[in-house]
């Protein structure tokens, strides 16, 4: 890694450097008379993107570049995205390290060794070019950690009051969040993994719970609106994938039980239900995974298309028409973002309490 | 399709980041948080349960005084009865002994009346003795000169002796 | 017709058979905290993660339209 790549690096992750350089290429200009595309517009902001698009001025993208770091056959390549001038469609090749890397919608490619330019089969996807590891941080990447600079502001904050209270009354945010904590502690935890077990959950329940709702609200943020991190399927997997270990991982053997040799019931049904329950313990975490994902993404597709509408119609008539409806649907995923990060942490915490539920 | 394929690398950061901040709120947040929170409930059902004891004890409390009293005035009137009764015995014995003591004073003086009367009538007795045989001497002497009333004297004062 | 017309049309049945899915939950959940004003807490949320339950059908047909997407 070179000095200066290392700084490129630290410019974008730590002074958050706006680039307000007139990169514009010609593409991602929408041209006179050039068909307004809502499904693209949708899709482009629902999706992870490798630069922050905050907004356009006088024709030119306002964006905040983002670091690439690439693991490639030649070692770890890091640059800025800013290096692709805001191309899309992998014409800007970037040399780096040995690699010829181009960016097409939203993905990072690096060409074959004797390519010179991307070439495309008629699906649109690249014949001459691969796609190395990316660990970049992409804006959901960004956005992930300045939730959680936020919530350990928030939280480190809070149970500081604690310390300092000699009576341990809350003062300040502590007074506001522990509502909170309280309401998944009683609501969730003890209800759903049982009075004596829930002790050990907590922490995970509490984390979850508020990681998801802050990245929910912040999903909701029209300036952030492509951070659309818990409505990215990569997310909500993780966070499936860590509530199915967790209860496989506490699974005690009368949930094994249940799962492979079903108590109560007759030999042959025993049989029957063994394949059911064994899809059913998978089944559990990819609902999971599905529920957030397709909740938070249709949220956002549904105030995008709303709003589209104006574009599509062509005319300023239709926008307070647009506007209260994406308002109200706004109102409601506002909602739903509560409801949401509720429904997974309290599913998590039930799928827990059956996986160390004694036998009766 | 592309929509619903995770990226390997959000995948990457997401795991790490949550690691890191479960890691981190566990430690820094959750514990100290909750902690305090079951202290102060804790706090406030001992308080609670202290409140009612102490409640109780004052319940307690209030029923013994109540019995002290109740016992206290019982034994008041209890001793105020017997004060009464010993007062009554008091007088009725002083009473009986007076009467015994007059009783006894007037049964010796009785008998002292008696004794004097006897001592009184021997004496008499002796005296009138006396005086009989003056009496006789005089008359004696007078009429022995006379036989006949010598004799006659004799018989009367014979007579007058079996009288007396 | 195409085949991403075909996936919408299979959301959009998936979102009618959720919406009556829900609609009942929603009036039984209506009905019973009607009956039982004190039991309110608890039924709502078990409505709540019932209704997620049901909605995760028609989220299945939505991710499939957005598989033809």
């Amino acid at each position: 890694m070179t000095l200066n790549t290392f700084k490129n690096v630290l410019f974008s992750v730590l002074f958050l450097a706006v680039s307000f350089a007139g990169y514009a290429s010609d593409n991602s200009d929408p041209q006179e008379g050039e068909e307004f595309n809502p499904k693209e517009m949708i899709l482009h902001h629902v999706k992870d993107a490798h630069e922050f698009h905050l907004w356009d001025w006088k024709g030119k993208p306002v964006s905040l570049s983002l670091p690439i770091i690439l693991w490639t056959d030649n070692g770890l390549t890091t640059f800025s995205s800013s290096q692709f001038h805001h191309d899309d469609t992998g014409k800007v090749i970037v040399e780096k390290n040995g690699g010829k890397f181009v960016k097409f919608h939203e993905k990072i490619y690096q060409l074959d060794a004797n390519a010179t330019t991307v070439a495309f089969d008629e699906e649109h996807h690249p014949v001459n070019a691969h796609k190395p590891l990316n660990f970049s941080i992409t804006r959901n990447v960004f956005m992930m950690w300045v939730s959680v600079i936020v919530l350990l502001l928030i939280f480190l904050t809070a149970a500081r009051s604690y310390k300092k209270s000699k009576d341990g009354v809350p003062t300040g945010i502590a007074g506001f969040v522990e509502p909170l904590i309280v309401f998944v502690r009683d609501e969730i935890g003890k209800p759903m993994i049982g009075e004596h077990k829930y002790k050990k959950y907590m922490p995970y329940l509490l984390t979850i719970f508020f990681f998801i709702w802050i990245n929910n609200i912040f999903g909701l943020i029209p300036i952030l609106n492509g951070a659309n991190l818990s409505g990215n399927i990569a997310f909500t997997c993780t966070l499936a994938v860590f509530t199915f270990i967790i209860t496989t991982l506490s699974g005690n053997s009368n949930y094994w039980k249940h799962i492979f040799w079903m108590p109560g019931v007759p030999v042959p049904m025993k049989i029957f239900l063994m394949p059911i329950e064994i899809i059913g313990m998978f089944v559990k975490p990819i609902s999971l995974m599905i529920r957030l994902f397709a909740n938070i993404t249709a949220g956002h597709v549904i105030i995008l298309a709303l709003m589209s509408l104006i574009f599509v119609f062509k005319t300023v008539a239709i926008a307070p028409v647009s506007v209260a409806f994406s308002l109200f649907i706004t109102v409601i995923e506002i909602i739903v973002t509560a409801i949401q990060a509720y429904i997974f942490t309290i599913l998590s915490a039930l799928y827990f309490g059956m996986a160390t539920e004694d036998h009766h | 399709m592309d929509l619903i394929t995770p990226e390997f690398g959000l995948v990457f950061w997401t795991a790490i980041t949550f690691l890191f901040l479960l890691l981190i709120l566990r430690k820094f947040a959750w514990k100290p948080i909750l902690g305090a929170v079951s202290d102060r409930e804790e706090g406030i059902k001992t308080a609670l349960a202290s409140a009612e004891n102490a409640r109780k004890e004052m319940e307690n409390l209030q029923a013994d005084n109540e019995r002290i009293l109740k016992e206290a005035r019982l034994e008041r009137e209890t001793m105020l009865k017997e004060a009464r009764e010993i007062k009554a015995k008091m007088i009725s014995d002083a009473k009986e002994e007076a009467q015994e003591q007059a009783n006894k004073m007037i049964a010796q003086a009785q008998t002292a009346i008696e004794s004097e009367k006897k001592s009184a009538m021997a004496e008499l007795k002796n005296h009138v003795a006396g005086l009989s045989v003056e009496i006789a001497e005089k008359v004696v002497r007078q009429e022995l000169s006379n036989k006949d009333k010598q004799l006659e004297l004799v018989e009367s004062m014979l007579n007058e002796a079996k009288l007396n | 017709m195409t085949i991403t017309g075909i996936a919408a049309i299979g959301a959009g049945l998936a979102a009618i058979g959720a919406g009556v899915g829900i609609g009942k939950i929603g009036g039984s959940a209506m009905d019973a905290m009607a009956r039982q004003p004190e039991m309110h807490g608890k039924i709502q949320s078990s409505a709540l993660i019932l209704a997620a339950f049901v909605e995760a059908v028609a989220l299945f047909g939505v991710v499939v339209a957005f598989l033809q997407g």
